[in-house]
């Protein structure tokens, strides 16, 4: 058990830390996605699984994707700014 | 008998004489001739120098300028360069120290904290005691974590159900499209944001449609059985609703505003929203007027681990479910197309 804790809390490091160093928006709220899934595991770890299937609903579901509508909104997503100049 | 003058040659009667003659008096010869000669003297550099004079003066003019603009430019200079230099390095250093004041005021509180679930942590005192002696007897709530935010602590859920709330309304506030102007421009901005919309987003994807259309009844089913198991077991109205409110999302992902819109309008969560907040201020927001006194609601807390116990926890639950539900879908939809 404390293995797997030792490694999750590395992987949350290791995360937060390319969240704010990868220069791409997308891959940043995956990451962000991937890190609130981990977190979430280590709250049913810690004993609180009130807390992770808060966390799993809202910090990887609800909160990325309105992420995504907004990267959508003012066009950061690669590979859909040239289509929808030409479209418009 | 004739008075003596010291200055006889200058007294009226001589000088009269002396106009008389045809000459001048001697302090006028004097005195024009003091200012015949520095005028003559003028005269002759004027004529001769003038030019030069004027361009000697102009000369010394530029210098004393240009001696200024030095001045004034090493003066700013010394703002520009060596003086944001100064500038900068203190900044850094107090920067830096500023970090490591932090770093160090951090580094000494997490020292100084309790060992995780230590036997004299100060969270074990007489409130979490009672919690979890007599939270089973007083809520009917198997859950205590549920007995706890919706029974003891009812109030706070309360305020931040209208926290979530206001949240919606202040993004419908920024992100709504009007509906002040004359109808043709509404009509014509939302069909704008609906274009905009369709425009990235590849409708009637059969592949999102047919997985949606498996997943998102286990979805919402799920997120019912958080909302009403939540006084039984793990979860509760906030874990709930936010399943149901991302189920909702992926419906409306894959389906499409069409779909949604026959059963979820703004009507709908006005509707919604006012009547689950309303009911929960009116279960509990007494105790802002008596003073946090408990009392009872009337309903009987039932058997323990039964669906229908605990009282008013299964109730609130629902709604706080259904405001964070529907709170949920709003932002996704405000965000997307600036209504629901």
């Amino acid at each position: 058990m404390p293995i797997l804790n030792i490694m999750l809390l590395v992987f949350i490091l290791v995360c937060a830390v390319a969240v704010s160093m990868t220069k791409d928006l997308l891959t940043s709220v995956i990451i962000f996605m991937c890190q609130s899934l981990a977190m979430s595991v280590i709250w049913i770890l810690l004993e609180s699984p009130d807390l992770a299937i808060t966390e799993a609903a809202v910090g990887a579901g609800v909160t990325s994707l309105l992420m995504f509508v907004t990267l959508k909104k003012i066009h950061a997503i690669k590979g859909e700014r040239d289509d929808g100049e030409a479209k418009e | 008998m004739a008075k003596q003058r010291n200055d006889y040659e200058n007294s009226w009667f001589p000088r009269l004489q002396r106009w008389l003659a045809g000459g001048s008096s001697a302090l006028n010869d004097h005195m024009v001739e003091g200012l015949k000669a520095p005028s003559d003297a003028h005269r002759l550099i004027s004529e001769q120098t003038l030019a030069q004079r004027e361009s000697e003066q102009e000369a010394h003019l530029q210098e004393v300028q240009s001696r200024e603009a030095v001045l004034y430019e090493r003066a700013h200079d010394w703002g520009r360069t060596r003086g944001m230099r100064l500038v900068r390095a203190l900044y850094a250093v107090a920067a830096m120290a500023l970090c490591v004041a932090v770093i160090w005021v951090l580094l000494t509180t997490v020292a100084g904290l309790p060992s995780f679930g230590g036997q004299n942590n100060p969270i074990n005192n007489e409130v979490s005691q009672r919690y979890i002696e007599r939270g089973l007897q007083e809520t009917g709530a198997v859950n205590i974590v549920a007995g706890m935010i919706l029974d003891y602590r009812a109030f706070d859920t309360l305020g931040e159900s209208h926290v979530l709330f206001i949240a919606a309304c202040a993004v419908m506030i920024l992100l709504r499209l009007s509906d002040s102007g004359d109808e043709n421009q509404l009509s014509r901005e939302r069909l704008e944001a609906e274009a905009n919309d369709r425009l990235y987003e590849p409708k009637h994807d059969i592949i999102l449609q047919r997985v949606a259309g498996m997943l998102v009844p286990i979805i919402l089913l799920f997120g019912i059985y958080v909302i009403l198991n939540g006084h039984l077991g793990p979860g509760g109205g906030f874990s709930g609703g936010a399943v149901m409110g991302a189920g909702l999302i992926l419906y409306l992902n894959a389906y499409g505003f069409a779909a949604t819109e026959r059963f979820f309008t703004i009507k709908t969560f006005k509707a919604v929203s006012f009547g689950a907040l309303a009911f929960y201020a009116l279960a509990k927001a007494y105790s802002f007027f008596c003073g946090a006194n408990h009392l009872d609601s009337g309903i009987g807390l039932g058997v323990p681990g039964r669906i229908f116990s605990s009282g008013l926890i299964l109730y609130l639950n629902i709604a706080v479910g259904l405001v964070v539900a529907c709170t949920m879908y709003a932002f996704y939809t405000l965000f997307r197309k600036g209504d629901m």
